[in-house]
Protein backbone atom coordinates (compact mmCIF):
# COMPACT_ATOMS: atom_id res chain seq x y z
CA UNK A 1 0.00 0.00 0.00
CA UNK A 2 1.54 3.31 -1.09
CA UNK A 3 -1.41 5.44 -0.02
CA UNK A 4 -1.97 7.09 -3.40
CA UNK A 5 -3.30 4.91 -6.26
CA UNK A 6 -5.71 3.03 -4.00
CA UNK A 7 -7.63 6.26 -3.55
CA UNK A 8 -7.84 7.07 -7.28
CA UNK A 9 -9.91 4.09 -8.46
CA UNK A 10 -12.35 5.45 -11.05
CA UNK A 11 -14.76 2.49 -10.98
CA UNK A 12 -15.07 2.74 -7.21
CA UNK A 13 -15.64 6.51 -7.46
CA UNK A 14 -18.45 5.98 -9.99
CA UNK A 15 -20.06 3.36 -7.78
CA UNK A 16 -19.89 5.65 -4.74
CA UNK A 17 -21.29 8.48 -6.83
CA UNK A 18 -24.22 6.25 -7.80
CA UNK A 19 -24.88 5.73 -4.09
CA UNK A 20 -24.72 9.51 -3.57
CA UNK A 21 -27.25 10.01 -6.38
CA UNK A 22 -29.53 7.45 -4.74
CA UNK A 23 -29.30 8.92 -1.25
CA UNK A 24 -29.45 12.63 -2.13
CA UNK A 25 -33.06 13.67 -1.66
CA UNK A 26 -34.28 15.04 -5.00
CA UNK A 27 -36.56 17.62 -3.37
CA UNK A 28 -33.71 19.48 -1.70
CA UNK A 29 -30.31 20.87 -2.60
CA UNK A 30 -27.00 20.26 -0.85
CA UNK A 31 -24.39 23.00 -0.84
CA UNK A 32 -21.07 21.86 0.59
CA UNK A 33 -17.98 23.98 0.93
CA UNK A 34 -14.60 22.33 0.55
CA UNK A 35 -12.49 24.61 2.69
CA UNK A 36 -9.06 23.65 1.34
CA UNK A 37 -7.45 24.55 -1.93
CA UNK A 38 -6.13 20.99 -2.00
CA UNK A 39 -9.71 19.71 -2.18
CA UNK A 40 -10.64 22.34 -4.78
CA UNK A 41 -7.76 21.12 -6.91
CA UNK A 42 -8.72 17.44 -6.49
CA UNK A 43 -12.39 18.17 -7.29
CA UNK A 44 -11.43 19.98 -10.51
CA UNK A 45 -8.63 17.67 -11.55
CA UNK A 46 -10.58 14.44 -11.13
CA UNK A 47 -13.89 15.83 -12.37
CA UNK A 48 -15.71 15.00 -9.14
CA UNK A 49 -18.44 17.56 -9.86
CA UNK A 50 -19.32 15.55 -12.98
CA UNK A 51 -20.04 12.55 -10.79
CA UNK A 52 -22.43 14.40 -8.50
CA UNK A 53 -26.16 14.86 -9.06
CA UNK A 54 -27.24 18.40 -9.99
CA UNK A 55 -28.64 19.10 -6.51
CA UNK A 56 -25.27 18.46 -4.83
CA UNK A 57 -23.05 21.50 -5.31
CA UNK A 58 -19.50 22.11 -4.23
CA UNK A 59 -18.52 25.64 -3.22
CA UNK A 60 -14.84 26.50 -3.19
CA UNK A 61 -13.67 27.91 0.12
CA UNK A 62 -10.87 30.25 1.18
CA UNK A 63 -8.36 27.57 2.21
CA UNK A 64 -5.64 28.62 -0.19
CA UNK A 65 -3.14 30.69 1.80
CA UNK A 66 -1.76 32.37 -1.30
CA UNK A 67 -5.28 33.47 -2.23
CA UNK A 68 -6.22 34.99 1.14
CA UNK A 69 -2.99 36.92 1.69
CA UNK A 70 -3.82 40.61 1.24
CA UNK A 71 -1.91 42.67 -1.31
CA UNK A 72 -0.43 44.90 1.41
CA UNK A 73 1.56 42.00 2.81
CA UNK A 74 2.96 41.08 -0.62
CA UNK A 75 3.96 44.75 -0.95
CA UNK A 76 5.74 44.45 2.42
CA UNK A 77 7.65 41.38 1.22
CA UNK A 78 8.71 43.19 -1.95
CA UNK A 79 9.89 46.19 0.09
CA UNK A 80 11.91 43.84 2.30
CA UNK A 81 13.41 42.12 -0.73
CA UNK A 82 14.37 45.45 -2.30
CA UNK A 83 16.61 46.26 0.66
CA UNK A 84 20.18 45.72 -0.51
CA UNK A 85 21.20 43.70 2.55
CA UNK A 86 18.19 41.34 2.44
CA UNK A 87 17.88 37.88 0.89
CA UNK A 88 14.19 36.97 0.86
CA UNK A 89 13.43 33.24 0.92
CA UNK A 90 9.96 32.23 -0.18
CA UNK A 91 7.88 29.25 -1.25
CA UNK A 92 7.51 29.34 -5.03
CA UNK A 93 3.71 29.78 -4.83
CA UNK A 94 4.15 33.44 -3.89
CA UNK A 95 6.42 34.53 -6.73
CA UNK A 96 3.70 35.52 -9.20
CA UNK A 97 1.07 36.90 -6.83
CA UNK A 98 0.09 40.36 -8.09
CA UNK A 99 1.07 43.18 -5.70
CA UNK A 100 0.30 46.91 -5.95
CA UNK A 101 1.05 48.76 -9.19
CA UNK A 102 1.54 45.60 -11.22
CA UNK A 103 4.44 44.42 -9.08
CA UNK A 104 5.24 40.87 -7.98
CA UNK A 105 8.14 39.11 -6.30
CA UNK A 106 9.06 37.68 -9.69
CA UNK A 107 9.36 41.18 -11.17
CA UNK A 108 11.33 42.37 -8.14
CA UNK A 109 13.72 39.45 -8.64
CA UNK A 110 14.09 40.35 -12.31
CA UNK A 111 14.87 43.91 -11.22
CA UNK A 112 17.74 42.65 -9.11
CA UNK A 113 16.27 41.86 -5.68
CA UNK A 114 17.82 38.82 -4.02
CA UNK A 115 14.79 36.52 -3.81
CA UNK A 116 15.25 32.78 -3.57
CA UNK A 117 12.65 30.07 -3.86
CA UNK A 118 13.01 27.42 -1.19
CA UNK A 119 11.35 24.05 -0.67
CA UNK A 120 11.67 24.05 3.09
CA UNK A 121 12.30 26.43 5.97
CA UNK A 122 15.45 24.39 6.57
CA UNK A 123 16.79 25.62 3.20
CA UNK A 124 16.42 29.20 4.45
CA UNK A 125 18.37 28.31 7.58
CA UNK A 126 21.09 26.76 5.43
CA UNK A 127 21.34 29.94 3.33
CA UNK A 128 21.64 32.07 6.48
CA UNK A 129 24.44 29.85 7.76
CA UNK A 130 26.29 29.81 4.45
CA UNK A 131 26.02 33.56 3.88
CA UNK A 132 26.52 35.34 7.21
CA UNK A 133 26.87 38.68 5.42
CA UNK A 134 23.26 38.56 4.19
CA UNK A 135 20.08 39.33 6.18
CA UNK A 136 18.02 36.23 5.36
CA UNK A 137 14.26 36.77 5.75
CA UNK A 138 11.87 33.83 5.40
CA UNK A 139 8.49 34.87 3.98
CA UNK A 140 6.25 32.59 6.04
CA UNK A 141 2.69 31.99 4.91
CA UNK A 142 0.18 29.20 5.25
CA UNK A 143 -2.36 27.58 7.52
CA UNK A 144 -1.58 25.23 10.41
CA UNK A 145 0.04 22.68 8.07
CA UNK A 146 2.84 25.05 7.17
CA UNK A 147 3.23 26.67 10.59
CA UNK A 148 5.16 23.91 12.45
CA UNK A 149 8.02 23.96 9.89
CA UNK A 150 8.33 27.72 10.48
CA UNK A 151 8.27 27.23 14.25
CA UNK A 152 11.04 24.62 14.07
CA UNK A 153 13.17 26.89 11.85
CA UNK A 154 12.85 29.71 14.40
CA UNK A 155 13.86 27.36 17.19
CA UNK A 156 16.79 26.11 15.13
CA UNK A 157 17.93 29.66 14.37
CA UNK A 158 17.88 30.42 18.09
CA UNK A 159 19.81 27.24 18.90
CA UNK A 160 22.41 28.01 16.25
CA UNK A 161 22.54 31.64 17.44
CA UNK A 162 21.92 32.92 13.91
CA UNK A 163 21.81 36.71 14.00
CA UNK A 164 21.13 37.14 10.28
CA UNK A 165 17.88 35.14 10.08
CA UNK A 166 14.33 36.39 10.64
CA UNK A 167 10.78 35.47 9.72
CA UNK A 168 8.12 37.65 8.10
CA UNK A 169 5.14 35.85 9.62
CA UNK A 170 1.79 35.62 7.82
CA UNK A 171 0.48 32.35 9.24
CA UNK A 172 -3.30 32.16 9.53
CA UNK A 173 -5.75 29.96 11.41
CA UNK A 174 -8.33 27.70 9.80
CA UNK A 175 -11.10 27.68 12.46
CA UNK A 176 -11.23 31.51 12.39
CA UNK A 177 -11.79 31.45 8.63
CA UNK A 178 -14.54 28.83 8.84
CA UNK A 179 -16.34 30.96 11.44
CA UNK A 180 -15.94 34.05 9.26
CA UNK A 181 -17.50 32.22 6.31
CA UNK A 182 -20.45 31.12 8.43
CA UNK A 183 -20.91 34.67 9.76
CA UNK A 184 -21.08 36.11 6.23
CA UNK A 185 -24.73 36.89 5.46
CA UNK A 186 -24.62 36.10 1.72
CA UNK A 187 -23.08 32.65 2.13
CA UNK A 188 -25.28 29.55 2.13
CA UNK A 189 -23.42 26.41 3.09
CA UNK A 190 -25.01 23.17 4.38
CA UNK A 191 -21.78 21.52 5.49
CA UNK A 192 -18.02 21.40 5.13
CA UNK A 193 -15.51 19.02 3.66
CA UNK A 194 -12.98 19.74 6.39
CA UNK A 195 -9.23 20.28 5.95
CA UNK A 196 -6.94 17.32 5.36
CA UNK A 197 -3.42 18.25 6.32
CA UNK A 198 -4.34 21.17 8.58
CA UNK A 199 -6.23 18.58 10.61
CA UNK A 200 -3.19 16.29 10.92
CA UNK A 201 -1.77 19.15 13.01
CA UNK A 202 -4.80 20.56 14.89
CA UNK A 203 -6.90 17.38 14.96
CA UNK A 204 -10.68 17.22 14.55
CA UNK A 205 -11.52 18.63 18.01
CA UNK A 206 -11.35 22.34 17.04
CA UNK A 207 -14.26 21.88 14.60
CA UNK A 208 -16.64 20.52 17.26
CA UNK A 209 -17.62 23.92 18.63
CA UNK A 210 -18.22 25.26 15.12
CA UNK A 211 -20.36 22.30 14.06
CA UNK A 212 -22.43 22.63 17.23
CA UNK A 213 -22.80 26.44 17.23
CA UNK A 214 -23.69 26.77 13.55
CA UNK A 215 -25.43 23.39 13.26
CA UNK A 216 -23.35 22.44 10.21
CA UNK A 217 -21.75 19.03 9.68
CA UNK A 218 -17.98 18.89 9.12
CA UNK A 219 -16.31 15.84 7.57
CA UNK A 220 -12.52 15.99 7.62
CA UNK A 221 -11.31 14.35 4.41
CA UNK A 222 -8.09 13.38 2.64
CA UNK A 223 -7.00 15.05 -0.60
CA UNK A 224 -7.41 12.01 -2.87
CA UNK A 225 -10.53 11.82 -5.08
CA UNK A 226 -12.09 8.82 -3.31
CA UNK A 227 -11.58 10.59 0.03
CA UNK A 228 -13.58 13.56 -1.24
CA UNK A 229 -16.38 11.42 -2.71
CA UNK A 230 -16.69 9.44 0.51
CA UNK A 231 -16.78 12.66 2.57
CA UNK A 232 -19.59 14.02 0.38
CA UNK A 233 -21.59 10.83 0.99
CA UNK A 234 -20.99 11.17 4.74
CA UNK A 235 -22.19 14.80 4.65
CA UNK A 236 -25.34 13.87 2.73
CA UNK A 237 -26.15 11.16 5.27
CA UNK A 238 -25.69 13.62 8.14
CA UNK A 239 -27.98 16.17 6.49
CA UNK A 240 -30.62 13.55 5.69
CA UNK A 241 -30.60 12.40 9.30
CA UNK A 242 -30.62 15.95 10.69
CA UNK A 243 -27.17 15.57 12.28
CA UNK A 244 -24.41 18.17 12.45
CA UNK A 245 -21.40 16.32 13.77
CA UNK A 246 -17.69 16.35 13.16
CA UNK A 247 -16.72 13.15 11.37
CA UNK A 248 -13.29 11.99 10.32
CA UNK A 249 -12.97 10.34 6.91
CA UNK A 250 -9.16 10.75 6.95
CA UNK A 251 -8.59 8.33 9.83
CA UNK A 252 -5.32 7.08 8.35
CA UNK A 253 -3.67 10.47 9.03
CA UNK A 254 -5.85 12.50 11.40
CA UNK A 255 -6.69 11.98 15.05
CA UNK A 256 -9.05 13.89 17.33
CA UNK A 257 -6.19 15.59 19.18
CA UNK A 258 -3.82 16.15 16.25
CA UNK A 259 -0.03 16.36 16.41
CA UNK A 260 0.81 17.39 19.99
CA UNK A 261 4.48 18.05 19.27
CA UNK A 262 3.60 20.41 16.41
CA UNK A 263 1.01 22.16 18.60
CA UNK A 264 3.45 22.74 21.44
CA UNK A 265 6.12 24.02 19.04
CA UNK A 266 3.61 26.51 17.60
CA UNK A 267 2.45 27.59 21.04
CA UNK A 268 6.04 28.15 22.16
CA UNK A 269 6.91 30.45 19.25
CA UNK A 270 3.68 32.14 18.18
CA UNK A 271 0.79 34.08 19.67
CA UNK A 272 -2.42 35.29 18.07
CA UNK A 273 -2.57 38.71 16.47
CA UNK A 274 -5.50 40.83 17.65
CA UNK A 275 -6.48 41.41 14.00
CA UNK A 276 -5.34 40.32 10.57
CA UNK A 277 -6.64 41.20 7.13
CA UNK A 278 -7.76 38.37 4.87
CA UNK A 279 -8.35 38.88 1.22
CA UNK A 280 -12.06 38.45 0.58
CA UNK A 281 -12.98 38.09 4.25
CA UNK A 282 -11.72 41.42 5.64
CA UNK A 283 -10.22 42.01 9.08
CA UNK A 284 -10.70 38.95 11.30
CA UNK A 285 -10.03 38.99 15.05
CA UNK A 286 -7.53 36.47 16.46
CA UNK A 287 -7.18 34.81 13.06
CA UNK A 288 -3.41 34.95 12.50
CA UNK A 289 -0.12 34.40 14.29
CA UNK A 290 2.91 36.53 15.11
CA UNK A 291 6.13 35.80 16.96
CA UNK A 292 6.02 36.03 20.75
CA UNK A 293 8.00 38.72 22.54
CA UNK A 294 10.61 36.13 23.53
CA UNK A 295 11.43 35.66 19.85
CA UNK A 296 11.19 39.35 18.88
CA UNK A 297 14.80 39.34 17.65
CA UNK A 298 13.84 36.80 14.97
CA UNK A 299 10.77 38.75 13.84
CA UNK A 300 11.38 40.51 10.50
CA UNK A 301 8.45 42.87 11.14
CA UNK A 302 10.25 44.26 14.20
CA UNK A 303 13.76 44.04 12.80
CA UNK A 304 12.86 46.06 9.69
CA UNK A 305 9.97 48.15 11.09
CA UNK A 306 7.42 46.77 8.66
CA UNK A 307 4.22 48.81 8.65
CA UNK A 308 1.63 47.30 6.38
CA UNK A 309 -0.27 49.77 4.20
CA UNK A 310 -3.59 48.28 3.08
CA UNK A 311 -3.81 48.11 -0.71
CA UNK A 312 -6.95 47.75 -2.80
CA UNK A 313 -7.56 44.82 -5.13
CA UNK A 314 -8.15 45.40 -8.82
CA UNK A 315 -11.76 46.71 -8.70
CA UNK A 316 -12.96 44.30 -11.39
CA UNK A 317 -11.36 41.25 -9.69
CA UNK A 318 -13.95 39.03 -7.99
CA UNK A 319 -11.44 37.08 -5.86
CA UNK A 320 -13.14 38.32 -2.69
CA UNK A 321 -16.59 37.02 -3.61
CA UNK A 322 -15.07 33.82 -5.00
CA UNK A 323 -13.18 33.21 -1.74
CA UNK A 324 -16.45 33.54 0.19
CA UNK A 325 -18.10 31.12 -2.19
CA UNK A 326 -20.77 33.57 -3.38
CA UNK A 327 -19.44 33.80 -6.95
CA UNK A 328 -17.95 31.29 -9.34
CA UNK A 329 -14.74 31.98 -11.29
CA UNK A 330 -16.51 32.17 -14.66
CA UNK A 331 -18.75 34.95 -13.27
CA UNK A 332 -15.75 37.30 -13.04
CA UNK A 333 -15.32 39.64 -15.98
CA UNK A 334 -11.56 39.23 -15.87
CA UNK A 335 -11.64 35.41 -15.93
CA UNK A 336 -10.02 34.08 -19.08
CA UNK A 337 -9.94 37.53 -20.69
CA UNK A 338 -7.11 39.46 -19.06
CA UNK A 339 -6.67 37.04 -16.15
CA UNK A 340 -5.14 33.61 -16.68
CA UNK A 341 -2.49 31.58 -14.84
CA UNK A 342 0.15 33.03 -17.20
CA UNK A 343 -0.94 36.63 -16.46
CA UNK A 344 -2.86 36.51 -13.18
CA UNK A 345 -4.73 39.63 -12.06
CA UNK A 346 -5.98 38.12 -8.83
CA UNK A 347 -4.50 35.68 -6.35
CA UNK A 348 -7.13 32.97 -7.03
CA UNK A 349 -5.59 32.58 -10.49
CA UNK A 350 -2.03 32.23 -9.19
CA UNK A 351 -1.93 29.16 -7.00
CA UNK A 352 -2.94 25.85 -8.62
CA UNK A 353 -5.16 25.49 -5.54
CA UNK A 354 -6.98 28.73 -6.26
CA UNK A 355 -10.58 28.37 -7.44
CA UNK A 356 -9.90 30.36 -10.64
CA UNK A 357 -6.72 28.50 -11.58
CA UNK A 358 -8.42 25.14 -10.96
CA UNK A 359 -11.39 26.18 -13.10
CA UNK A 360 -9.10 27.50 -15.84
CA UNK A 361 -6.95 24.36 -15.94
CA UNK A 362 -9.74 21.79 -15.71
CA UNK A 363 -13.27 23.05 -15.13
CA UNK A 364 -13.75 25.36 -18.11
CA UNK A 365 -13.49 22.42 -20.52
CA UNK A 366 -16.45 20.89 -18.78
CA UNK A 367 -18.43 24.12 -19.22
CA UNK A 368 -17.43 24.21 -22.88
CA UNK A 369 -18.52 20.60 -23.41
CA UNK A 370 -21.85 21.35 -21.73
CA UNK A 371 -22.40 24.46 -23.85
CA UNK A 372 -21.49 22.48 -26.96
CA UNK A 373 -23.99 19.77 -26.11
CA UNK A 374 -26.71 22.36 -25.53
CA UNK A 375 -26.12 24.18 -28.81
CA UNK A 376 -26.11 20.86 -30.65
CA UNK A 377 -29.54 20.18 -29.20
CA UNK A 378 -30.93 23.51 -30.47
CA UNK B 1 0.32 25.03 -0.15
CA UNK B 2 -0.85 22.29 2.20
CA UNK B 3 0.30 19.65 -0.27
CA UNK B 4 1.88 16.65 1.41
CA UNK B 5 2.94 13.31 0.00
CA UNK B 6 2.89 9.87 1.57
CA UNK B 7 6.42 8.55 1.69
CA UNK B 8 8.26 5.58 3.23
CA UNK B 9 11.08 6.20 5.70
CA UNK B 10 14.18 4.39 4.38
CA UNK B 11 16.87 5.31 6.87
CA UNK B 12 17.15 7.10 10.20
CA UNK B 13 20.02 9.58 10.21
CA UNK B 14 19.93 10.84 13.79
CA UNK B 15 19.36 14.43 14.93
CA UNK B 16 15.66 14.08 13.97
CA UNK B 17 16.49 13.56 10.31
CA UNK B 18 15.60 10.66 8.01
CA UNK B 19 16.18 9.61 4.43
CA UNK B 20 13.29 8.95 2.02
CA UNK B 21 13.13 8.15 -1.70
CA UNK B 22 11.04 10.48 -3.84
CA UNK B 23 10.52 9.00 -7.29
CA UNK B 24 14.03 7.52 -7.22
CA UNK B 25 15.61 10.64 -5.74
CA UNK B 26 17.04 10.35 -2.25
CA UNK B 27 15.97 13.15 0.07
CA UNK B 28 16.71 14.04 3.68
CA UNK B 29 13.69 15.17 5.70
CA UNK B 30 13.04 16.28 9.26
CA UNK B 31 11.12 13.94 11.55
CA UNK B 32 11.31 16.33 14.52
CA UNK B 33 7.49 16.64 14.64
CA UNK B 34 6.98 12.90 15.22
CA UNK B 35 7.89 10.47 17.97
CA UNK B 36 9.43 7.02 17.48
CA UNK B 37 9.65 7.02 13.69
CA UNK B 38 10.84 3.66 12.39
CA UNK B 39 12.21 2.46 9.08
CA UNK B 40 9.31 1.34 6.90
CA UNK B 41 6.85 3.84 8.41
CA UNK B 42 4.83 5.84 5.94
CA UNK B 43 4.72 9.53 6.80
CA UNK B 44 3.09 12.57 5.19
CA UNK B 45 5.89 14.81 3.91
CA UNK B 46 5.21 18.55 3.77
CA UNK B 47 7.87 21.14 2.92
CA UNK B 48 10.68 18.95 4.20
CA UNK B 49 8.93 17.86 7.41
CA UNK B 50 7.07 14.66 8.28
CA UNK B 51 3.73 15.92 9.62
CA UNK B 52 2.09 12.71 10.66
CA UNK B 53 2.45 8.96 10.42
CA UNK B 54 0.04 7.10 8.13
CA UNK B 55 -1.76 4.37 10.02
CA UNK B 56 -1.77 1.21 7.86
CA UNK B 57 -4.69 -0.36 9.73
CA UNK B 58 -6.84 2.76 9.41
CA UNK B 59 -5.90 2.99 5.72
CA UNK B 60 -7.06 -0.58 5.18
CA UNK B 61 -10.24 0.19 7.14
CA UNK B 62 -10.91 3.29 4.99
CA UNK B 63 -10.56 1.30 1.77
CA UNK B 64 -12.82 -1.43 3.14
CA UNK B 65 -15.43 1.18 4.09
CA UNK B 66 -15.21 2.70 0.61
CA UNK B 67 -15.78 -0.67 -1.04
CA UNK B 68 -18.62 -1.44 1.32
CA UNK B 69 -20.28 1.94 0.72
CA UNK B 70 -19.95 1.49 -3.03
CA UNK B 71 -21.66 -1.91 -3.22
CA UNK B 72 -25.21 -0.61 -3.86
CA UNK B 73 -23.83 1.62 -6.60
CA UNK B 74 -21.72 -0.96 -8.43
CA UNK B 75 -24.50 -2.20 -10.72
CA UNK B 76 -25.57 1.36 -11.57
CA UNK B 77 -22.02 2.45 -12.34
CA UNK B 78 -21.48 -0.62 -14.54
CA UNK B 79 -24.71 0.18 -16.38
CA UNK B 80 -23.55 3.76 -16.96
CA UNK B 81 -20.41 2.58 -18.63
CA UNK B 82 -22.09 0.00 -20.84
Amino acid sequence: MKHIDEYRDGALARAMAAVIAREAVAARSYRFMEFCGGHTHAISRYGIEDLLPANVQMIHGPGCPVCVLPIGRIDDAIHLAMRPEVTLCTYADLMRVPASAGHSLLKAKAAGADIRMVYSTLDAIRIAEAEPGREVVFFAIGFETTTPPTALAIRLARRKRLTNFSVFCNHVLTPSAIRAILDTPDVRVDGFVGPAHVSTVIGTDPYAAIAAAYRKPVVVAGFEPLDVVQAILMLIRQINEGRHEVQNQYIRAVTAGGNRIAQSEMAEIFERRPWFEWRGLGELALSALRLREAYADLDAERRFDVETVPAADNPACECGAILRGVKKPAECKLFGTVCSPEMPMGSCMVSPEGACAAHWTYGRFRDAAKAGAESARV
Amino acid sequence: MCLAIPIRVEELLGDDMARVMLGGVSKVISIALLEDVRIGDYVLLHAGFALTRLDQDEAARTLALMHEAAVPGLAVAEGDRA
